[in-house]
Formats: structure tokens, C-alpha cells, sequence
């Protein structure tokens, strides 16, 4: 196989291999501790997500920039009768969010107090974050979906074992919501394998040797992509397939709040760009313009049902919902803009909306309630509190200078090119933010406190430093992003160029930019004549696959 | 010297990391000191950066861009972190610093024994910063950064005092409503970018036009954003709201600096407003000077007046713009940060001199009381009533000349300039007279007094500005007019007036005669008494024409009751649906469970049956 040959050189030290091993084994060591010394499952725990994470930052640091390519590649034969085998690799694009799934846990792991159990606590987010990281790093389908539903485990048994009142209900609804869409993902995954494997000749499971071979027919392709973008959109989730995630960020505790959005719902739109263009970029074209609205219907409907939540935490998994909707929009839009802003968006709402939910988390930690009808004034009496809160929701609103801004200007003005209108609509929902976030502040830390209120304390050192990784990291992607979009663009430009080649999609020729001197305001140069038009500004055909010529 | 233009921004910038680490350490009054260092600080880079780009030839372009990095790299987009330093970034850097460090100066006194001094000066801080970045950007995205800065800064400071349920809710609406600009000025980036491929000031100034409709389309996008920012109809509603916060912020934020960032905006994209635009442009602003004037008739609260006025004035700069008199708009704008920030400086003295007093019926003869105040005030009255040889004369008078010589519908436009200017004149003596003049009417209990010389000090020097700010351009003789040389080489059409002595000075006189005649009628009124002010308050101008009372009432009532109902369907139907689906598999699970009985018997009797039905199917199927 040539894939084979290709890799087996490179990859010296199997590095993704332990990334993936590290909390896995660290789950069974904490599983293994004995009943009478839980007390040292966080502490040994943390260690192992440590461990994890500090290996997924030695992964960014050692990350070849310059390489569109799959890096760290490791390649062992699993089961050679059916084609399937370990095949794991990073891209810039996957890289970041194994360095995300890396630095959550460890810091959620210490940070936050289950309360109760914490042996199997510690397991279960261990095994989430060894899921987490394999679900990223598959380059074969069935390793995928192995890892795809292994992260479902812990997450039912985090939200219902730690979780609030309703925790049964929520756990199940999450479960069954999302095995429904896996079940047809299950089955395509098979079609797809089957049917370009020439008449079973040369099965094979291997994400990059089926994107390159495209042998499905037209028809077959759409109806497989059909099948993974359902099971994509409803863990993104997707307007209308969305109810699942208020009820299960609602109920889980903070610790598994804070990695769904983080991590799992990444895992929706990473899906979308890795199984869905990469394998069927004639059918995500297709199907672009209609995956294109539901986005867009989620950033405005998943906004205006934020606006009225009396929950906070529901507010907060509702602003997820439009958030993500941003994130899709960006994806299906293919631009080198939008498909780059949309990777760096994943990045960034997992820090600003795992802050949020941290933040609220504290609050309740608190006052043991999340209505906001119930808290009022808490500026007055935790200022310290309301200020980093302040920051993260300023983040969230998707203020420039920080994080949120910058994910969120790339995918429209990328999306602009192709998707205008759209683009017109999803860009209104940057003034819902400000108007459900400003609305719950004001109710929550403005205004007279009572005496309830008043006794409430502040920010604690040790909460102080749970938050400051996320607060560094808001405010300097906010400012210097570069690093990040540098090591993705070259991974989405080559998706792009993959989309292009096996479809009819060309991406919008940029209008030249026209070079001058910067000593130069030369009004010399100018010509009003509004005749001399050189941008064709006539067809406003947008939103369809083929952009606009300009 | 033009190298340090990073320094104007970074010394607020630095100013504002110190205090948030350590100004409650510092207390009170070193915080304010601090910040107000800082500010004074950027004051001097900005006169240095000033020197520097005069040392530039005055023939050539003179231009100075600095980039520090790049920000958002990605495809063909290519957004630095620069500035640009131009004869517009540096006038408009120019009054920002210079008043703005006056203001700091002021606040000093101002907040004194405010608990949270600190925190009002980190805030202050942070403004003076995002408003220089909103100045010195190179590109419409690091405006933009500035821009969005201004208006969170701006919705701190109106909500400062949050417990306050009033100023809570106006610092959200004003962001909100901004929030609206801010839609204009993305979607306007965007499609600036999609069609010219760049979003640098001087590669779009440098570009070739864009197609008529492409261009109509950029300018209103950018008119909804300067509308947002500079309080135009109809989204001027925050502004009269914003002045919960505490004066120097309306000084500050609203008056002199922020809410002419709209204004800046458009002077900065001049080149790409097309005509149609521009007409719609001179309207807003026709229609916001006078019916923002007419509301101010009315107001008692002594800010109100001033936020009125101050909505009016803006009106006037964009009725200037659209009149394609690009620099009577910088003219004004300048002028206008001197007298207003002076008369909200003033009223700031007063309020504090009657202990937080407002209500302008509550005043009266506080002349002899609060003489620099009073003195200062009168300076800045006579500056927005055009009486020369004061700087609002000059820069009104050109903008009125303007408008006159628009085509069409110029002497409209005129007339409506005109009889602002005149209502300008008499609501602005009716504060005066009442708030200075006539009986004592404050409580018992109250005792004026004169304020502290932070705050008198900044009101003397912006009265001398106020004086003579208009010697910046003196339209008397060609070689008097500095600003509009200065400005000059930015514009894609230099503006030139046309027409002759004789009608300039005929429209100076009727101006300036409109002017008196709104004072002498307010003499009449207020000073005198010899007419009723009854039937001159009338209810539907103190309530602004009910427009902000319509906006709140459909907002709480359909605009709730639909979100409300949106959030109803979601828990209901679309939720519904799928416990829906759950309840029908359970159900069906039910209804079939009888058949896992357990007894062999029953499956031995369905597998017969269902062998003998096959094979009654493959028989058939063979015998056709």
C-alpha cells in the first residue's frame, strides 16, 4: 500500500500513540487505586492529563508549519482482512484541538470539585480525554468511529452521575440523540469502504487513501455524506437537532460542561471538515448551501431562544448553539477565510464558552442556584468576579481585541465571497450577542444587591488560576493569532485545493489588491469615474457552490 | 519623530495595565494622577508625531505608516496591526489627547470621594486608548478595534454607577444600539474587501472607483455605522440615555471624542462615497441637527439640554460631509470638542457645586456664585450660538455655506441649517439665563459653591479654545485657512466653495442674525420674563417626539413576546419532537413486547408460519 510506504519512515517515535495511551492508562491506574486512598485519584489523575497535555504542547512546538500534510503519521496493520488499520496523523487543522483537549482537562481535573466519587470521576474524564484525542487524530474511518462512540461513555456517566436534578433524563436524551446519528454514519462508513473498494479487491477503512481514490459515483457519495453530516449536525448541534445539548450542558457538572463545549462539540464540526469535504467534496458542495442556512437559522434562532433563558447555564449552551451556527456557516463557505476563521472559532469558543461555563459553575458553587432571577448586584459584592466575568463575555460578544472577534470576522468576511447573503444575515447575530449577554449581566451583577447578594464571596486564588489560562489565551489570540492561523492555513488551503480538484467549486479569485507605496494617500491616482467599474458587482448569484467571479 | 507614533496609543494603554493591577493600591488622588499622566503623556507624542509630519514636504504625500505586525493573515486577507499618521489621524489625535487630558485633569475633582475612583480612571484610560487605535488604524479592522473599543468603554462608563437600575440599562442600550453601527461597518469592511481586495486607507484611496451600485452600498453601510457611533436618526436614541454616566464621560465619550468617530469614519473613506450617498447623507444629517434642536427646546435636566445639542451639532457635521465640505466637518468637529466639551465640563461644575442637582428648574443666578464657571459657561454659549467672532461661528458658517451650494434641494438644506442654528441660539440662552441668571430656586439646604481648580482650570483653557479655535480657518484670507490646506491633500475631491464675496457675507449676516434673533427671543423669555414660557415646553418635545418611547414599546411588547414565543417553540415543538419520538418507541416497544414471550412454543409457531409464507412467496414468484 502506498500509504504505508510513505509514513513508515517518518514516523519514528509514535508519538500520537501515546498521547492517546497516556490518560487511558491513566484511567485504569485510577480506576485501579484503592477504595480507601481516592483521595489521590485528582491529584495522580491530573498527573496523566498533565502528562497528555504537556505532549500535546510539545506537538505544537515541534509542528512543521510549512507542511499541509498529515505529521507525527503512525501506520500498524489492525485488522488486514477487512482494511482497517491504526492509522493516526495531525494536520494544522487537528492539531489545535488536541492541544485544547490536552489543556482542558488537566485544568478542569484540578480546578473543579466533583464533590462526590472522585475516583471514578477522574477516570471517566481521563478516558474522555484519551477519546477526545483519538477521535482527532483518526485517519481511519473505523478507528473513528470507535473513538467517536467511546467518547459517548464517559460523557453519559459524567453527566449522570455528577450531574444536577434532571441528570437522567439529560444523559439518556444526549446518548440516544447522538448513537441515533452515529447508527447512519456506521452504515456509510461501511458503503463507502465497500464500494470503493473495486469489487472488494482492496478494502479499505483508510480516510486518506479512500479521499484520494473518490470512487463512489456521484449519487452514492451524496447519500454517504448525507448519513455522516447527520451524525455531524446533531453534535455540533445544528438548528433543529440542537434540543439535546440545553438539557445536557444544563445538567452535567462543570468539569463535563466545560469539555462538551470545549472538546465534544468540536468533534461536529471537525467531522464535517475531515469526513465530510475531505471525503465527499462533490457532495459538500452539494449539500453546502443547505448545511450554509441551518447555520446561519442557528446563529440567529439559537440567539433570539438565548435572549429568554431564566437559566444561565442554559443561556450559555444556547449561545453555543449560535455560535457554532458561525462556525458551519465558515466551513461550507470555502473560503481560505472562512474555512481558517471557522478552525480558529473551534479554538476560541472552547475557551470562552468553557470560561462561561467555569464562570457560571463558580456562581452556583456559591449560591447553589443558576436562575438569574435569583442573583442580583454580585459587581458590588465580588468585583474581582464580575471582571474577569466581563472579560470572557466581551470575548464571547466577539469584541476585537480578543479571541472571539478574530474566529468570528474570518468566517464572514471569507464567507462574503461565497455565501453573501447569508453572510448579510449571520453577521446580525453579533448584535443578539451583545443584547442576550449585556441583558444577563446587567441582571446578574448590576443593580442593588440584597443581602444575599452581598454575601457573596470573590474570586478565589485558586479559581483565579484555573481561569488565567483561559483569560492569556483570550486575550492573546485576540491580538497576535498568527501563530495558529499559519500552521492551518496551509492544511485548509490543500482541503480546499482537494474540494476544488473533485468538484466544480472554484474558489473566488480575490480582486488584485492594489499595490502602492505606503507614503502614499495619492488622490492623484484616483479616478471616480463611476463607469470604470473593474468588479463585477452585477451578479449577485451568491450562495451558490460557484461563489462570485470577481 | 514619526516613529513614535506607537507611543500614543501605548502610554493610555499603559496606563490603564497599571491601574487595573494597582490602582486601588494607589487610591485616590495618584490613580487619577496617573492616568491623567498617561493621557498628557500621549498629548506630547501626538504634538512630537505632529512636528515630525510637518517636517514632511507639504507638496508631496504626506503620510507616515507604521506597522507593528501582522494580525489576521489568512488567504488573500492581510490585516496589520499599523497606524497611519495623516493630516487627519493627527487633527483628530490632535483634540482627542489634548482635550482628553483636560478631562482626566477635571475628573480628578469630579470623582473625589467616589469609592470606586480607581476604577473610573482605568476606564478612562482604556477609552482614551481604544479611541486613538480607532484614530491612528491603518486599515478599517484596527478601526474597527478602536471602534468597538470606544463602545464598550463607553457602556463601562454610563453603567458606572451600576446599581443604578437607569444607568445599567442605558449603558446596555448604548452598546446595543452601537452594536447596530457596528453590523454596518463589518458588512461594509466585508464587501470593500470582496470587491477591492484590500482594507488599508491608503490602497483603498489609491483604488480605482467601484461600480456605482457597489459604491452606493459601501457608503450606506458606512452611514450606518457612523449613524450608530454619531448618534444620527434614527439610532441616535442611546445618546440622550447615555448621560447617566458620570459628566466627564459626557464630556469625554459623549461630546467631544467617541460620537464623532461617525464623522472621522466617512471623512476617512471619502473617496469611495458616491454622490447618491452623499445626498442621503446631507439629509440624516439635516434632519437629526434640527430635530435633535427641537427636542432640546424642552429639556429641563441640564445634560439633556447639552445631549440634545450635541446630537444636533453632529447632525450639522454630517450635513457637511454630504455637502462634500469635508474639512468645515473636521472644522466643526474640532470646534465643537472645545465649546461642548467646556459646557458639559460646565454643567459637570455645576451639578456638583448644587449636589447633584439636574434640574435646570431648580437653578438660577449662579453667576455671582460660581464665577469661573459661570464666566466659562457663557464663553461656550456664545461659541454654539455663532456670535463672532467665537469658533463656532466660523465653522457653522461654512457648513451653512455649504449646504447652500448643493445642487437641487441645497437651499433646503440650507434653511434647515438655518433655523437649527437659530433654535440652537435660544435653547442654549434658555440654559444659560436659567441655570446663571434670574431668582434662586434651589432648595433649602443646597449651598452652591465654586468647584476645585482641577476642574476650573480645564474649563479656562477650553474657554480660550472655545474663543479662538477658529483661527485654525479663518476663511478671510486664503492663506488663514490651515485647516483646509492642511487637510487637503486626503480627499479624493477637494471641496471648493463657489460662490462669490458678496453671497458668502449675505449668508453670514442672516446667520448670524438668526442667531440673534433666538437669543433675543430667549432674553425675552427667560432673562425678562416679558413673554410666557408657558406652551414653549411643550410635552411632545420634552419627550423627544416619543421616537425612543415607540422604539422601547415595540421592543418590550411584540419584539419580547416574539422572542419569547421563538423560545416557547423550542421548548415545545422542536423539543417535543424528539421526546415524541422517544414516547412512540417506547410505546411501539410495548405494544410489540407480548411477543417475546419466552415460550418456545409461540416462536416454534411464528417461525412455521413465517416458513410456510415463504415458501408461498418463492412458489409464486416462480410460477410467473
Amino acid at each position: 500500500m502506498d500509504v504505508l510506504a510513505a509514513t513508515e519512515g517518518a514516523s519514528s517515535f509514535p508519538l500520537l500513540n501515546y498521547l492517546i495511551a497516556i490518560p487511558a492508562v491513566g484511567a485504569i491506574v485510577v480506576a485501579l487505586l484503592p477504595k480507601s486512598r481516592s483521595d489521590l485519584a485528582r491529584p495522580v489523575g491530573a498527573m496523566f492529563a498533565a502528562a497528555a497535555g504537556a505532549m500535546s504542547l510539545y506537538l505544537m512546538v515541534s509542528f512543521d508549519a510549512a507542511d499541509p500534510g498529515f505529521q507525527f503519521e503512525s501506520l500498524q496493520s489492525w485488522i488486514p482482512d477487512l482494511g482497517i488499520s491504526w492509522h493516526v496523523g495531525v494536520d494544522g487543522i487537528s492539531l489545535w484541538l488536541v492541544v485544547l483537549t490536552g489543556l482542558i482537562t488537566p485544568i478542569v481535573l484540578l480546578g473543579v470539585d466533583p464533590h462526590h466519587d472522585p475516583k471514578p470521576y477522574t477516570a471517566w474524564l481521563l478516558m474522555l480525554q484519551a477519546g477526545s484525542f483519538g477521535a482527532f487524530v483518526s485517519l481511519d474511518l473505523f478507528l473513528f468511529f470507535v473513538m467517536f462512540e467511546i467518547v459517548l461513555v464517559p460523557m453519559y456517566m459524567l453527566i449522570g452521575g455528577w450531574g444536577y436534578d434532571d441528570r437522567r433524563y439529560a444523559a439518556t436524551k444526549f446518548f440516544l440523540y447522538t448513537m441515533a446519528g452515529s447508527g447512519l454514519m456506521l452504515v456509510a462508513i461501511v458503503s463507502v469502504a465497500v464500494l470503493s473498494s473495486g469489487g472488494g479487491h482492496d478494502l479499505t477503512f483508510d480516510v486518506v487513501a479512500l479521499a484520494e481514490r473518490q470512487a463512489l459515483t456521484t449519487t452514492t457519495a451524496r447519500w454517504c455524506f448525507a448519513a455522516f453530516a447527520l451524525a455531524f449536525v446533531i453534535k455540533v448541534p445544528v438548528v433543529p437537532v440542537h434540543t439535546w445539548l440545553p438539557d445536557a450542558h444544563t445538567q452535567a457538572p462543570t468539569a463535563g460542561s466545560v469539555v462538551l463545549a470545549a472538546v465534544m462539540l468540536k468533534l461536529g464540526t471537525y467531522g464535517l471538515l475531515r469526513f465530510g469535504l475531505y471525503l465527499f467534496p462533490e457532495a459538500s458542495v452539494w449539500l453546502g448551501p443547505t448545511l450554509v442556512t441551518l447555520g446561519v437559522i442557528g446563529v440567529i434562532y439559537g440567539a433570539i431562544v438565548a435572549t429568554m433563558q431564566k437559566d444561565l447555564k442554559r443561556l450559555v449552551a444556547y449561545s453555543s448553539v449560535a455560535h457554532m451556527g458561525f462556525i458551519v456557516l465558515g466551513l461550507f463557505a470555502f473560503t481560505p477565510e472562512s474555512i481558517g476563521g471557522g478552525v480558529l472559532q473551534m479554538v476560541n469558543h472552547g475557551l470562552s464558552t468553557g470560561a462561561l461555563f467555569l464562570l457560571v459553575g463558580m456562581i452556583y458553587e456559591r449560591r447553589k442556584t443558576r436562575q438569574i432571577a435569583e442573583l442580583k448586584g454580585l459587581q458590588t459584592a465580588a468585583p474581582r468576579f464580575a471582571a474577569v466575568f466581563t472579560v470572557v463575555m466581551l470575548s464571547s460578544i466577539g469584541v476585537p481585541g480578543l479571541n472571539g472577534f478574530v474566529g468570528e470576522f474570518l468566517i464572514l468576511i471569507g464567507s462574503f465571497h461565497t455565501r453573501r447573503w447569508w453572510t448579510v444575515i449571520a453577521a446580525t447575530g453579533v448584535i443578539l450577542a451583545a443584547l442576550y449577554l449585556l441583558w444577563a449581566y446587567q441582571r446578574v451583577f448590576h443593580g442593588e444587591p440584597t443581602a444575599e447578594d452581598t454575601a457573596t464571596p470573590d474570586i478565589h486564588l485558586r479559581e483565579v488560576l484555573v481561569l488565567a489560562p483561559f483569560l492569556a489565551g483570550i486575550v492573546f489570540l485576540g491580538i497576535y493569532p498568527k501563530p495558529l492561523l499559519e500552521r492551518i492555513e496551509p492544511a485548509v488551503d490543500r482541503l480546499i485545493g482537494h474540494v476544488e480538484a473533485h468538484s466544480d467549486y472554484q474558489r473566488p479569485d480575490p480582486a488584485a489588491p492594489v499595490m502602492v507605496e505606503h507614503h502614499d494617500s495619492g488622490d492623484e491616482h484616483h479616478d471616480s469615474g463611476d463607469e470604470h467599474h473593474d468588479s463585477g458587482d452585477e451578479h449577485h448569484d451568491s450562495g451558490d457552490e460557484h461563489g462570485e467571479g470577481e | 519623530m514619526l516613529e513614535l507614533v506607537w507611543l500614543i496609543p501605548a502610554l493610555p494603554l499603559l496606563g490603564f495595565v497599571a491601574l487595573l493591577i494597582g490602582g486601588r493600591r494607589l487610591g485616590e488622588p495618584r490613580a487619577g494622577w496617573l492616568a491623567t499622566a498617561a493621557s498628557a503623556g500621549s498629548f506630547g507624542a501626538t504634538l512630537v508625531v505632529f512636528a515630525g509630519l510637518l517636517g514632511l514636504d507639504a507638496h508631496g504625500d504626506r503620510a507616515f505608516t507604521q506597522v507593528l505586525f501582522e494580525w489576521l493573515p489568512v488567504g488573500s486577507l492581510e490585516v496589520e496591526a499599523g497606524f497611519l499618521v495623516d493630516s487627519l489621524s493627527i487633527t483628530m489625535g490632535l483634540f482627542v489627547t489634548g482635550v482628553g487630558t483636560l478631562i482626566h485633569l477635571y475628573s480628578i475633582g469630579y470623582m473625589h470621594g467616589d469609592p470606586r475612583f480607581s476604577k473610573f480612571f482605568v476606564y478612562l484610560n482604556l477609552f482614551l486608548f481604544s479611541m486613538l487605535m480607532l484614530v491612528f488604524g491603518n486599515n478599517l479592522v484596527v478601526t474597527f478595534l478602536g471602534w468597538e473599543g470606544v463602545g464598550a468603554c463607553s457602556y463601562f462608563l454610563i453603567s458606572f454607577w451600576h446599581t443604578r437600575d437607569s444607568a445599567a440599562t442605558a449603558g446596555k442600550k448604548a452598546f446595543v444600539t452601537n452594536r447596530v453601527g457596528d453590523w454596518g461597518f463589518m458588512v461594509a469592511t466585508f464587501l470593500i474587501w470582496t470587491t477591492l481586495g484590500t482594507v488599508t486607507y491608503t490602497e483603498i484611496a489609491a483604488s480605482p472607483a467601484m461600480a456605482a451600485t457597489t459604491g452606493t452600498a459601501v457608503s450606506l453601510l458606512l452611514l450606518v455605522a457612523a449613524a450608530g457611533k454619531s448618534a444620527q436618526l434614527p439610532l441616535y436614541v442611546w445618546l440622550p440615555d447615555a448621560m447617566e454616566g458620570p459628566t466627564p464621560v459626557s464630556a469625554m465619550v459623549h461630546a467631544a471624542t467617541m460620537v464623532t468617530s461617525g464623522v472621522y469614519l466617512l471623512v476617512r473613506m471619502n473617496s469611495v462615497l458616491t454622490d447618491d450617498a452623499l445626498l442621503v447623507i446631507a439629509i440624516v444629517g439635516a434632519a437629526t441637527a434640527l430635530f435633535a434642536a427641537l427636542c432640546a427646546v424642552a429639556q429641563h435636566d441640564i445634560k439633556k439640554v447639552l445631549a440634545y445639542s450635541t446630537v444636533s451639532q453632529l447632525g450639522y457635521m454630517f450635513l457637511a460631509i454630504g455637502s462634500g465640505a469635508y474639512v468645515a466637518a473636521i472644522f466643526h468637529m474640532v470646534t465643537h470638542a472645545f465649546f461642548k466639551g467646556l459646557l458639559f465640563l460646565g454643567s459637570g461644575s455645576v451639578i456638583h457645586g448644587m449636589h447633584d442637582e439636574q434640574d435646570m428648574r431648580k437653578m438660577g443666578a449662579l453667576r455671582a456664585l460660581m464665577p469661573i464657571t459661570g464666566l466659562t459657561f457663557i464663553v461656550g454659549w456664545l461659541a454654539i450660538a455663532g456670535v463672532p467672532p467665537f469658533s463656532g461661528f466660523w465653522s457653522k458658517d461654512e457648513i451653512l455655506l455649504a449646504a447652500w451650494e448643493q445642487p437641487d434641494i441645497g437651499w433646503l438644506l440650507w434653511l434647515v441649517g438655518l433655523v437649527t442654528a437659530l433654535l440652537t441660539a435660544y435653547y442654549m440662552s434658555r440654559q444659560v439665563f436659567l441655570v446663571f441668571f434670574g431668582q434662586q430656586r434651589w432648595d433649602d439646604g443646597v449651598h452652591p459653591h465654586e468647584s476645585s481648580w482641577t476642574m476650573t482650570l480645564p474649563l479656562v483653557l477650553l474657554a480660550g479654545a472655545s474663543i479662538a479655535g477658529g483661527v485654525i480657518n479663518l476663511p478671510l484670507v486664503s492663506d488663514w485657512l490651515f485647516l483646509e490646506h492642511f487637510l487637503e491633500p486626503i480627499f479624493a475631491h477637494p471641496h471648493h466653495f463657489t460662490s462669490g464675496t458678496a453671497t458668502k457675507v449675505t449668508l453670514a449676516v442672516i446667520a448670524v442674525g438668526a442667531g440673534a434673533v433666538g437669543i433675543g427671543f430667549a432674553v425675552m423669555v427667560w432673562l425678562k420674563g416679558r413673554v410666557s414660557s408657558e406652551r414653549l415646553e411643550p410635552t411632545f418635545l420634552e419627550n423627544a417626539m416619543y421616537v425612543d418611547a415607540t422604539f422601547a414599546r415595540v421592543a418590550g411588547g411584540p419584539g419580547t413576546r416574539a422572542f419569547q414565543a421563538t423560545a416557547d417553540t423550542d421548548a415545545t415543538v422542536v423539543d417535543g419532537a424528539v421526546n415524541g419520538v422517544g414516547w412512540l418507541v417506547q410505546r411501539f416497544g410495548e405494544l410489540i413486547r407480548p411477543a417475546q414471550s419466552g415460550l418456545l412454543r409461540n416462536y416454534a409457531i411464528g417461525v412455521a408460519i413465517g416458513a410456510v409464507g415463504l415458501i408461498v412467496w418463492f412458489v409464486t414468484r416462480v410460477a410467473m
